[in-house]
């Protein structure tokens, strides 16, 4: 495999709060080859979004290494930080805060190029149109205002914006989890689409399994800023390692009702981060959780290829 | 792919759709712009320019020759109350503008400056806000000394912080908004996301504060002029003919010497005070809502 184009190695993230400061992330590693789409998955408060923000620096990362096409984002000056931020873009959840209510979709999509003084006007404005028909919108949506259109149309054109830079990364932040059933399976089938005929490599966060296994190569299992179990989609999909996948997966509600019944459903909240449980991160809420689940932070442990798990139960891996 | 082909209106143009359903605002108005027009045109059609002394008419009551009448040295308090307006006009609108103008940029300072920027400014404006006006200005105003420029200065010190409070207020919301996330995100600079999104954003702020802001002025530049530390004399302004106006001979002998430009005051600073109104209204995020 050549190199990967990202590469996140001890990534940490602590938040000031009153009294000390809250843990977000701890110890997150791992690579995105290029043209790959990873999906990052965990419940809300697990720190997902955290992670596509430090990886753009949209956030400043506490600790740990963020290495981009081989050179650390973490050591960029404020100056080569700006020069590098169009090779990577974010597409944002909420699709009506994510773009201007005092903009037209025209300069929304030519924003990024005006700031990086990319190509004459007419030049961007051609651009704008390419990428607006790349996300399946009309062309006269150019000369309008953000506010005339429906979330979807909306998303679209989030998309259409991170793609104007032309960039080689991309953190789709739950772009689909803000809309409608119906909408959310077009925009999907569009960013899939787009993925395979542009190229593009993709961290794709979602808290949605169906979703993400439908899009991603590789799956990132989170659980309180820790990373639960990495591996490719199949195998995380047909033999799901970890206890807390295993409970994701049972919590897809099923059509047959006899596996309906036999799934172990997570009861409980995740632990608050400011007072997060001693050793492993999940035991509280874990089936099969022993004494010794308390001791030690399990670390990820190679179980077969590319996938590994974060769990001290080796005796239940069969 | 979408089916509308209507070009539909920018959030500025629907705010101006909302002002002009407001009667108090179009009131204003319809006071306001013939007022300006006779003010700024008065030298083409008034024969007697605010200095001249007609010798026959000291203290002369209202006439045909005298539409106002005329004061104690015999000058026309038409074209003085015309002339007051004009230099009010010209007071309130330069310090607006100045303190506008400063009140922006140290909101934005603070806002996008860091900590130790943002802490600076502040208690600056803290600073500022604890200055009791009216002892200020006097102080001030005895320092710089009477005139049109030094009076524009003591208004606009004066008046900056509340502003720069506000647009401290907006920008700091507005830097945590997923679409100036993105701006950061393509690599825009501080100047790109103060007047490419701070500014736009903050229109509603700025147009709304200016407006209340010259009738407040106007005010302010009266009361100076009362107490003769604004517009000196024989410069007409309408504080400086009230405080000429202020005996008791003329209080009760000769009411037209005080009524005219007490009067205008009145209304100019009405008028303004409802376009203001009408327009805080109509920039009102809760009407936007209400599917305009």
């Amino acid at each position: 495999m050549s190199a990967p184009l990202v590469s996140v190695r001890g990534l940490a993230k602590r938040f000031p709060s009153r009294g000390g400061s809250l843990q977000v992330l701890t110890d997150i590693s791992f690579d995105i080859a290029r043209g790959e789409v990873v999906g990052l998955v965990g419940e809300s408060g697990s720190g997902k979004t955290t992670i596509g923000r430090c990886l753009l620096r949209l956030i400043e990362p506490s600790a740990g290494e963020l290495r981009f096409d081989n050179f650390d984002l973490t050591m960029l000056s404020s100056r080569e930080l700006r020069n590098w931020r169009p090779r990577a873009q974010y597409i944002f959840q909420d699709p009506f805060a994510s773009l201007s209510p005092r903009m037209t979709v025209g300069e929304i999509l030519t924003e990024g190029l005006d700031i990086n003084g990319i190509g004459s006007r007419a030049e961007r404005l051609a651009r704008a149109q390419v990428v607006l028909e790349q996300v399946e919108l009309d062309p006269s949506a150019i000369e309008r205002y953000a506010h005339e259109f429906s979330g979807g149309q909306r998303q679209r054109i989030g998309i259409a914006r991170a793609l104007a830079l032309a960039p080689e990364l991309i953190v789709a932040d739950e772009p689909v989890s803000a809309l409608d059933v119906s909408i959310q399976a077009q925009i999907v089938n569009l960013l899939c689409d787009l993925q395979q005929r542009l190229g593009l490599t993709m961290l794709f966060i979602s808290h949605d399994l169906a979703v993400v296994e439908y899009i991603c190569d590789r799956v990132i299992v989170l659980y309180l800023g820790r990373i639960m179990e990495i591996a490719r989609c199949e195998d995380l999909y047909a033999r799901p390692r970890h206890p807390y996948t295993r409970a994701l997966m049972d919590a897809i509600p099923s059509p047959v009702p006899q596996v309906q019944a036999r799934r172990h459903l997570l009861t409980g909240d995740i632990p608050s981060p400011a007072n997060p449980p001693s050793g492993c991160v999940f035991r509280t809420r874990c089936p099969v959780a022993i004494p010794a689940c308390a001791a030690a932070v399990p670390s990820l442990r190679h179980v077969e290829e590319e996938h590994f798990v974060a769990c001290i139960r080796e005796d239940l891996d069969a | 792919m979408l089916a509308l082909s209507r070009k539909t209106a920018s959030p500025l143009a629907r705010a101006a759709g909302r002002f002009v359903h407001n009667r108090a605002a179009l009131f204003g108005l319809a006071l306001l712009i013939p007022a300006l027009l006779i003010l700024l045109s008065y030298p083409v059609w008034l024969a007697d320019a605010p200095n001249d002394i007609d010798l026959l008419a000291l203290n002369g009551e209202p006439s045909w020759r005298h539409l106002f009448g005329t004061d104690g040295v015999g000058r026309d308090v038409l074209s003085r109350t015309l002339e007051g307006g004009r230099i009010s006009l010209l007071v309130s609108v330069c310090s607006v503008a100045l303190s506008t103008a400063v009140g922006f940029i140290v909101g934005a300072v603070s806002a996008f400056g860091g900590r130790w920027a943002d802490a600076i400014a502040m208690r600056t404006v803290d600073l500022v806000m604890t200055l009791p006006p009216a002892i200020f200005l006097l102080v001030i105003a005895s320092i710089a000394g009477a005139g049109i420029w030094s009076t524009v200065f003591v208004i606009a010190l004066l008046s900056w912080p509340v502003l720069s409070r506000m647009v401290r207020a907006r920008l700091f919301e507005l830097r945590e908004r997923d679409f100036v996330l993105a701006s950061r995100g393509m690599g825009a600079g501080m100047w790109h996301l103060l007047f490419r999104h701070g500014l736009p954003n903050s229109i509603d702020i700025l147009v709304v504060y200016a407006t209340l802001q010259v009738a407040n002025a106007i005010l302010l530049e009266a009361g100076l002029s009362f107490l003769g530390l604004g517009i000196p004399p024989p410069t007409a302004s309408w504080g400086n003919m009230l405080n000429g106006a202020r005996s008791t001979v003329v209080l009760e002998q000769f009411p037209w010497e005080w009524l005219f430009p007490g009067g205008a005051l009145v209304l100019a600073v009405l008028a303004i005070n409802f376009i203001g109104d009408g327009l805080r209204d109509a920039f009102d995020p809760r009407a936007e809502l209400g599917g305009s």
